[in-house]
């Protein structure tokens, strides 16, 4: 009975806040502040949008999983196929890897300012894109390991008796095999970049305007959401409440996504 | 022909380079991490003996005073509080879904619960202002005579609780699957309740598991920062209470890190703070993470 109310509250829980989100924000939420950037007097209730933060926020999430994709999969393959044979070297990588999992990206943030002041770089979407990398890299290849591995090893063990060198086995037979799960892995990290805030805080910084190249800062809708929140104008308060349903929805949307993606080919795979 | 073979394993070669250059970078960054870190906060540490910063509460950067113990005090307070929420919900809520619930019930609560560990932290802030400190202040402190706010510490908790809720259940639900159906069923046929099961079997078998489940939730509470930022009230004092408000580490560098160029030492003493962040976080996380290592190979 009380893990039924344990559970029921979990449901509860969840409806309330998409609830809470939705009722605060629907009545605010309009053509004009999606598609338009601030414009003066923007943060004491004048006119303008979000735009540069929903495009802010997307460059920075596709940037950094495209990179992080590029530093993962090579990482993830190697776990799996190379090191098939060294056990406990690959347990203790995984081990590791777990490990970093849980380092909270204000670290990173920190850290990448750090470097950032030591080098002379200003806050940009580029250095955005590298601490956000850097903090996300780690659920990548966890991720995509978790698939990787559920690969039998007699598909191993016939692709080497075609006599395919590991890069085509992990390239043409692995890659495929594992895509559902690899593509799982990737939406969870660009969920992931494109919700966190404490990681683009110092790196990215914020700006009105729609960043143009790699160099300029951009801003980003968590980060805009936090900042119209402080506000103590009610009308920049309520635009929080629009931009937290923007980010919602996209979050929502790669969840669903995701779920298509298993769902559509579990039924392809070879147990 | 003999040049397309040359070729492909030229590419092979090149490729496990690449691999290997890949991954090592990835398993070096944390370590260099480390390095930079420890280096930035030697500084302070020249200064001001160990002692003197770990316990002492006096927080005047101007005048070079930092005692980090209200941040880890409000750190702990808080980190302990959310668990100690979560922590019977996800237990029962994991005995539930794994024994008792049918395979409906299953589909509908493994997406909820995934999109509650996707809900970006600073959504979680925002209904944490709109939901949680309003109910603090209005309905919960007046119970007990006490006027506050509703940024305080029982109303980070209870968000940080929410946040860390989908978490800690996919560990858990994860660790139950991973306990063999014979054995549950073989006492069911001694004509045990499932309560029963529950007891002697699951939470005997699965101990280090659930332990280790909370010890993650643990390290994923104490580095959260944006939410605990927006509704935990930020004062630099020793808490006394559920309803005062508390300033956590990861609170303290997102706030003041930026402006902390102008006196000196503050910026080792924030990197000093995000250093005791990272170490307690990874011993933390190792030790729950062996534990759970252990437990899957002993299966």
């Amino acid at each position: 009975m009380l893990m039924r109310a344990t559970c029921g509250i979990i449901i509860l829980v969840m409806g309330l806040i998409l609830f809470t989100i939705f009722r605060k924000g629907l009545p605010v939420l309009n053509w004009q502040i999606l598609t338009s950037v601030p414009k003066g007097g923007y943060y004491f209730g004048g006119e303008g949008g979000i735009l540069n933060a929903i495009l802010g926020s997307l460059y920075l999430a596709i940037g950094s999983t495209i990179l992080s994709l590029i530093i993962s999969l090579p990482s993830a393959l190697f776990l799996n196929i190379h090191l098939k044979k060294h056990q406990k070297l690959q347990n203790t990588i995984r081990l590791f890897i777990d490990v970093l999992w849980g380092i909270p990206s204000v670290v990173y943030g920190a850290f990448a300012f750090t470097i950032m002041i030591y080098f002379g770089f200003r806050a940009s979407l580029m250095a955005g894109i590298v601490t956000v990398t850097l903090f996300i890299s780690p659920i990548m290849i966890r991720g995509m390991d978790e698939a990787l591995k559920t690969i039998p090893n007699t598909l191993l063990e016939a692709a080497y008796s075609l006599g395919s060198t590991k890069y085509e086995t992990a390239y043409r037979v692995f890659l495929r095999q594992a895509m559902p799960g690899i593509a799982t892995a990737i939406l969870l990290s660009f969920g992931r970049a494109i919700g966190d805030a404490a990681s683009v805080l110092f790196t990215t910084g914020f700006t009105d305007n729609i960043p143009k190249s790699l160099t300029q800062p951009a801003a980003t809708l968590p980060l805009s959401i936090f900042f119209q929140l402080s506000s103590p104008i009610p009308e920049v308060q309520q635009r929080a409440y629009a931009a937290a349903i923007v980010l919602t929805v996209i979050i929502l949307l790669i969840s669903i996504t995701g779920r298509a993606i298993s769902f559509r080919y579990s039924k392809n795979d070879i147990k | 022909m003999e040049f397309r073979r040359l070729n492909r394993k030229i590419l092979d070669s090149y490729n496990t380079i690449l691999m290997i250059v890949t991954l090592s970078f990835v398993l070096l960054t944390p370590i260099v991490m480390l390095v930079i870190l420890g280096f930035k906060s030697a500084t302070l540490l020249q200064e001001h003996s160990i002692f003197r910063l770990l316990f002492t509460s006096a927080w005047e950067p101007g005048k070079g005073n930092f005692g980090f113990l209200p941040f880890i005090l409000g750190s702990i307070s808080i980190t302990v509080l959310s668990v100690l929420i979560a922590g019977p919900i996800c237990l029962l809520t994991a005995f539930y879904l794994t024994q008792y619930a049918g395979v409906k019930l299953v589909r509908i609560m493994q997406p909820i619960i995934d999109i509650l560990a996707g809900i970006p932290s600073v959504v979680y802030g925002v209904w944490g202002i709109l939901v949680i400190v309003p109910f603090i202040s209005d309905i919960i402190a007046p119970q007990f005579h006490v006027q506050t706010t509703g940024y305080t510490l029982i109303t980070g908790s209870i968000v940080l609780a929410v946040m860390i809720i989908p978490f800690i259940l996919n560990i858990l639900i994860e660790i139950f699957r991973t306990i063999p159906i014979e054995l549950t069923e073989a006492t069911l046929s001694l004509g045990a309740t499932r309560w029963e099961v529950i007891k002697h079997v699951l939470v005997r078998k699965a101990k280090p598991g659930i332990i280790s489940a909370f010890g993650l939730g643990i390290s994923r509470a104490f580095g959260e920062t944006i939410a605990v930022l927006m509704v935990a009230g930020n004062v630099a004092k020793i808490p006394h209470g559920l309803f005062d408000p508390v300033y956590p580490l990861p609170a303290l560098i997102a706030n003041n890190y930026g402006e902390m160029m102008s006196i000196p030492l503050y910026d080792s003493a924030l990197m000093m703070s995000a250093l005791i962040l990272f170490a307690s976080i990874l011993i933390f996380n190792f030790f729950s993470r062996v534990s759970i290592y252990r437990l899957e190979r002993n299966l």
